[in-house]
C-alpha cells in the first residue's frame, strides 16, 4: 500500500481515507488484506499517528476496513458493493467536470449524450476490427 | 499530578511582555493539552521564542501568568526543567566538548537518562562519539541537541524552530523524533516553526502568532474544516476588493478573485451574491493560505 500525502489543502486524514478507498476500488488492495499498523504508517508517511488513527476510524465507519481484536486492520470482505459505490463516485466526479466543461463551451447536454454514445460506438468498432 | 490528568500541561493566561518600544507578547492565553503535538506558527519576530522562554522560566511574566505541569517555571525551575527536553533555536552546545563528553555531562543532570536509548539515537543520527561539537556540521549539531533533549524521555519535548536552516534529511530525523515521542509513549510535544508544511504533517493543535498576539488557535482538523478557498467570478469587474462578511482575505483583479474565508458557508455565499459575484470553485485552504489571510486581517485592523 503506497500512499502519497500533500499539504496543499485537503486534510491529511481525508487524503489517507480517500486513497485507501481508491486502492480498494481499483483492486490494488484485496478483501482480507492487512493494512499497516497506525504507528508504522505514521513513520512511513512522516505524519502524526493520531491522524492515521482518525483515517482508519473513518474507513472503519464506512465499512472499508475491519479491526480484528488484538491483531490488526484489514480490508473488509464485503468490499464489493462498496467498491462499486466508490467506483461510481470517482466516475461521477469526472462526469461533473465534463458537464461543466461542456456548459462553458456551449455544448448542450443532449449533444453531449449523443457524443458519448457516438464515441462509445466508434471505440467498439475499433476493438472489433 | 499524573499522566491521565486532563488539566493542560502548559497554560498561559493574559501573558504580556514589552521589550523597549516593542510589545513582544500581547495578552497571550494558551492551553497546551497533554499527549498531543502542539505547533506554534508565525513569522520570525512574531513572539514565538519569547513565549517559549517564558515556558522555560528564562523570562518572568511581566503581566499575566505561566504554569507548566501546574508550576510557575520561574519560582519552581527544578520541578519544570527536569521534565522538559529542550532544543533551542540557537543550538548553544558547548563547542569544546566531544559528543561522548556532551552525553556524559548531560546525563548527570537527568536521573531518568536512558543510556541505551541515547546510544541508539547516537547510532541512528550517525554521530561520531569522538567528534568535537565545534567541528560538527549544522545538521549534526542539531541532531546532537535533539539527542540530549530526547534521551531522558522527557514528559514534554520543546523544540524552538527545530528545522530552521536544515537539509531535508535532518528535518526528517526531527519529524521522526516528534512522531516517535507521541506515538510510542504518549508524551507531549510543543514546537515552533515557520514551515507550515511540517506543522500540517505532525501537529494535532496549532496556535498562529502575529505581532505578539495569538490570532488563531484550535485543533488542526477544526481549523482546516472551517476555512475555505473560494474562487469568485464577477460578470462585471468590481472597482476594488468588495467587502464580504466571513471573508478573511480577497486577492485578485478583474473578474476573478480568490477568497479565503471561514465560518458558515451559506453566509459567505449570500455575501458573495450580494456584491454580484458567483462562486465558481471551492476547496479547502492550505495552512499557508489561512495564515497569510489571518495575519493580513490582523495587520489591516491595526492600521
Amino acid at each position: 500500500m503506497q500512499l502519497h500525502i500533500t499539504t496543499d489543502g485537503v486534510p491529511i486524514y481525508l487524503q489517507i481515507a480517500n486513497q485507501v478507498k481508491y486502492l480498494v476500488a481499483a483492486g490494488r488492495l484485496a478483501p482480507g488484506e492487512e493494512i499497516p499498523p497506525i504507528r508504522v504508517l505514521a513513520h512511513q508517511l512522516l505524519i502524526n499517528p493520531n491522524t492515521v488513527a482518525r483515517a482508519y476510524l473513518e474507513l472503519e465507519r464506512a465499512g472499508v476496513v475491519v479491526k480484528r481484536h488484538g491483531s490488526g486492520t484489514y480490508i473488509s470482505d464485503n468490499g464489493s458493493p462498496l467498491a462499486r459505490k466508490e467506483r461510481l463516485k470517482i466516475i461521477s466526479h469526472r462526469v461533473d467536470a465534463l458537464l461543466a466543461e461542456a456548459a462553458h463551451m456551449q455544448v448542450a447536454p443532449d449533444d453531449l449524450f449523443k457524443l458519448i454514445k457516438d464515441r462509445h460506438q466508434s471505440m467498439q468498432l475499433e476493438e472489433n476490427k | 499530578m499524573n499522566a491521565s490528568d486532563n488539566s493542560p500541561l502548559i497554560e498561559t493566561s493574559g501573558l504580556s511582555r514589552q521589550f523597549g518600544q516593542k510589545l513582544a507578547l500581547n495578552n497571550v492565553s494558551l492551553k497546551i493539552p497533554r499527549g498531543r503535538v502542539f505547533g506554534l506558527v508565525g513569522e520570525n519576530g512574531a513572539g514565538k521564542t519569547t513565549l517559549i522562554k517564558h515556558v522555560l522560566g528564562l523570562l518572568r511574566a511581566e503581566s499575566g501568568s505561566v504554569r507548566v505541569f501546574g508550576f510557575d517555571p520561574v519560582t519552581d525551575p527544578v520541578a519544570v526543567l527536569s521534565r522538559i527536553g529542550y532544543l533551542s533555536e540557537n543550538r548553544d552546545l558547548p563547542p569544546w566538548m566531544r559528543v561522548d563528553e556532551l552525553l556524559r555531562y548531560t546525563q548527570a543532570f537527568y536521573p531518568k537518562w536512558d543510556p541505551a536509548f541515547a546510544e541508539e539515537l547516537r547510532n541512528q543520527f550517525g554521530l561520531d562519539p569522538a567528534a568535537k561539537i565545534k567541528n560538527l556540521s549544522r545538521g549534526e549539531n542539531a541532531k546532537a541537541g535533539l539527542l540530549i533533549a530526547l534521551a531522558f524521555r522527557p514528559e514534554l519535548l520543546l523544540l524552538d524552530e527545530p528545522s530552521s536552516g536544515l537539509d531535508p534529511m535532518v528535518r526528517r530525523d526531527i519529524l521522526e523524533a516528534i512522531i516517535r515521542t507521541v506515538a510510542d509513549e504518549g508524551r507531549t510535544v510543543f514546537f515552533s516553526s515557520h514551515l507550515l508544511e511540517e506543522v500540517e504533517r505532525v501537529a494535532d493543535d496549532i496556535a498562529m502568532m502575529f505581532a505578539g498576539e495569538v490570532v488563531l488557535t484550535g485543533t488542526l482538523d477544526d481549523i482546516k474544516e472551517n476555512h475555505h478557498r473560494l474562487i469568485l467570478h464577477f460578470e462585471s469587474p468590481p472597482a476594488g476588493a468588495p467587502g464580504i462578511p466571513g471573508v478573511l482575505s480577497l486577492t485578485g483583479s478583474g473578474r476573478e478573485w480568490t477568497a479565503i474565508c471561514n465560518g458558515s458557508r451559506s453566509a459567505v455565499m449570500a455575501g458573495v451574491a450580494r456584491v454580484g459575484g458567483q462562486v465558481v470553485a471551492e476547496d479547502t485552504a492550505s495552512l499557508d493560505e489561512i495564515f497569510v489571510a489571518r495575519a493580513g486581517a490582523k495587520a489591516a485592523r491595526k492600521e
